[in-house]
């Protein structure tokens, strides 16, 4: 699959009740000015709003930003994505994560957690990675979907 | 015995002198670096009497509580009255609260705080969010009677309590409720309305950011002259410059945009007809400390200068109370390294000797582990800590202001002057600082601001300690795990919501909330007074909020990249 010129889409949100963007707003502009396509949205989305967002836009990646304890839902939304089939899609959670919480967020499928203090160019590399990497899943699926179905 | 030579700048002595060290200095330098602070000052290798000098004191500088206010804003400063040491408290449900507090009122504190939940923050009952969400960040306080719980036993009157309370301002509401309940006088009832400053809310720390601009813009004015009218000792208004500064702005945007807002809010209760000379006096305002030192010590001076002007000249007080430029610091938590963190009790510490020589009235100093997980005790009480060696064995508050007369410091005080007013005039430009937000025009430069922060961070040229340069291999990592209530202590306070709510009186409830909806609808009343009574009738902060939010429209911020 010919995947190196393509443009990966990502959604960059935050969920529950933190509102902290400083964070988000950086990696989201350093995507799109990587030549990324970036939906953005405004803080407290629910679990099933992402998820909704995440089909509508058949988004690639979706990039969680937690400055609190917000990342405590996103094991709920790893199990949301899989129950809608949408478990293709790469997860990577960026902000203020504690040691434990970041083994259980990595043990319960989400791809990488960054710490303050990660570069912006080593993010949108790795977000580029991931994004080829779910979309070749999402086309394998795809792939046996329309063999079944001929 | 010799004299000392007096330096004259026509003396031809000094100035051969000056230009001999200059070409030693490019002979030896050839190729020096460019250095500029965070706001965009070009930073010199040397300042002399050419940047500044001393005839210029009466203007610039006078003394400690006088015009121009560069020097303090009162005439004994700290070695009067220290500053307060006012650390921000909250966790769990309000009995964890009212222990915690009364162990730091046995201590002998008398500023004290409190954080409510973030379920608080975004207007939510405990009933209404995720139970895994709340309790951890902030105490859970919705009813009078958690109120009360967070109080028993303290004498509220005795207090200055500085509250998190974004608008509507329901957690003031909630203890005027309590102070109302115990028979206590709302004369006696001081302290401050912390988040108050819904402008920066809707810019940068979205969190607070609950009802819409135009909404905010009418309840803020309400609660400042309900509080004038009724709560005489409370200060209604903390304009924030800490927010604007996390987000990314430089530390002269954030001035710049702190006065701004100050001067919207100002004009905004003048239009209804209240005395600067009153309102003025309860003005409060509240900066973030970065680890830029000269920088952070410049940008308050100049905001101490620059805001007397206003109110005198622009703003028409008379009342010389009103020129004080009362602020409120906290060191910056975006300095702070998850990388090597026990570092950051060494960048807490410049942060908190900037913050000290600035001339401010009030400090917290972070904790060094907040960038990994909400603070333990150890590390909070070395934030306390902190600030004791810093004012009582190093002596850095023995002598006010002093760094004054310093060359570089007055002269990047007086460059930072023109660089805040030089924003403050783009924004006047553009109609004021509601418009200015209205319009995305000061998101934007927060935006701008931090991605050539973080972009000089990436290229090498802003050092930070173990993040781009003095990497450790192997990092330890030292944090410890977040500090949750138990399932059985969130069960215990959600049974008590739902005991108040099945408890109170549906006829009080009812006359309550009505009363509410037609203030909201009435722009002649004042919607905040009804909300104190709301809350006296039992309605709930979530309850209020949800409300308010219906009939002044939901604060959704605008989302710009």
């Amino acid at each position: 699959m010919l995947l190196d010129s393509y443009r990966p889409k990502v959604i960059v949100t935050k969920i529950g009740l933190d509102g902290h963007d400083r964070g988000s707003r950086l990696v989201a502009t350093k995507l799109r000015d990587s030549g990324m396509e970036v939906v953005y949205t405004p803080p407290w989305q629910s679990v099933s709003a992402v998820v909704r967002l995440a089909a509508e836009e058949d988004a690639d990646v979706i990039g969680i930003s937690s400055l609190a304890t917000d990342h405590l839902l996103v094991p709920d939304l790893v199990s949301a994505l899989h129950d809608a089939g949408l478990d293709h899609i790469g997860i990577i959670v960026g902000g203020i994560i504690p040691d434990d919480d970041e083994q259980t967020l990595l043990e319960g499928g989400v791809h990488r957690v960054f710490h303050p203090g990660s570069s912006l160019v080593e993010i949108s590399d790795f977000v580029r990675d991931l994004a080829i990497k779910s979309r070749t899943r999402s086309l394998r699926k795809f792939q046996v979907v329309s063999n079944e179905e001929s | 015995m010799k004299k000392a030579k007096v330096v004259n700048l026509s003396d031809s002595g000094a100035q051969n002198s000056k230009n001999l060290w200059e070409q030693q200095y490019n002979q030896l330098l050839p190729e020096d670096r460019d250095i500029s602070n965070r706001s965009g000052i070009p930073i010199k290798p040397l300042y002399t009497p050419d940047d500044w000098n001393d005839e210029n004191y009466a203007d610039k500088l006078g003394y400690p509580g006088q015009i121009p206010m560069t020097r303090g804003i009162y005439p004994t400063m700290h070695r009067g009255r220290t500053w307060s040491q006012r650390q921000l408290i909250g966790y769990g449900i309000p009995s964890d609260y009212n222990e915690r507090l009364r162990k730091l009122l046995d201590a002998g504190n008398n500023a004290i705080s409190l954080i409510p939940c973030n379920s608080v923050y975004r207007g939510f009952d405990a009933d209404e969010v995720d139970p895994k969400l709340i309790g951890t960040c902030g105490v859970i306080v919705n009813t009078v009677d958690d109120m009360d719980r967070c109080f028993r036993d303290v004498d509220i009157a005795a207090l200055s309590t500085a509250m998190n309370d974004p608008l509507p301002f329901t957690l003031l509401a909630l203890l005027l409720g309590v102070a109302a309940r115990r028979g206590i006088d709302w004369n006696q009832v001081s302290g401050t309305s912390n988040q108050s400053d819904y402008i920066s809310h809707y810019v940068a720390n979205h969190m607070f950011f609950r009802l819409s601009l135009e909404g905010s813009r009418r309840v803020l004015v309400d609660h400042i002259a309900f509080c004038q009218a009724r709560v005489p000792n409370w200060n209604p208004l903390s304009v924030v410059g800490q927010h604007t500064q996390q987000a990314g702005a430089t530390p002269a945007q954030a001035m710049a945009f702190t006065l701004a807002t100050a001067i919207q809010y100002a004009e905004d209760c003048a239009n209804r007809g209240m005395d600067p000379d009153i309102f003025l006096e309860r003005f409060t305002f509240f900066f973030d400390i970065s680890i830029s030192f000269f920088e952070e010590i410049a940008k308050c001076r100049a905001g101490r200068r620059i805001w007397q002007r206003i109110v005198r000249e622009r703003l028409g007080a008379k009342n010389p109370k009103t020129w004080r430029f009362k602020f409120h610091g906290q060191t910056s938590g975006v300095d702070l390294t998850r990388q090597q963190p026990l570092n950051n009790i060494s960048r807490v510490s410049i942060q908190a000797l900037a913050g000290i020589f600035s001339g401010l009235q009030s400090l917290h100093t972070d904790a060094y582990d907040e960038v990994l997980s909400v603070p333990t005790e150890e590390a909070a009480r070395i934030a306390i800590a902190t600030q004791n060696i810093v004012r009582e064995e190093a002596g850095c508050a023995d002598v006010i202001d002093p760094l004054a007369g310093s060359y570089y410091v007055e002269s990047l005080t007086d460059q930072m002057e023109e660089k805040i007013v030089e924003t403050m005039d783009q924004i006047n430009a553009v109609g004021g600082m509601f418009k200015a937000v209205e319009s995305g025009l000061i998101q934007r430069w927060i935006g701008e601001s931090a991605m050539r922060f973080q972009s000089q961070v990436e290229r090498g040229e802003q050092t930070i300690v173990g993040v781009n340069k003095y990497q450790l291999e192997e990092e330890d990592s030292v944090a410890e795990p977040l500090k949750r209530p138990t399932e059985s202590v969130i069960q215990s306070q959600l049974e008590s919501l739902a005991n108040f709510k099945a408890n109170r009186s549906q006829a009080e409830f009812n006359s309550a909330l009505s009363q509410l909806q037609s203030a909201a609808q009435d722009p002649q009343k004042n919607i905040y007074e009804a909300i104190v009574n709301g809350v006296i009738g039992g309605l709930t902060h979530g309850e209020v909020v949800r409300y308010v939010r219906q009939e002044l429209g939901f604060g959704q911020p605008q989302m710009i990249l």
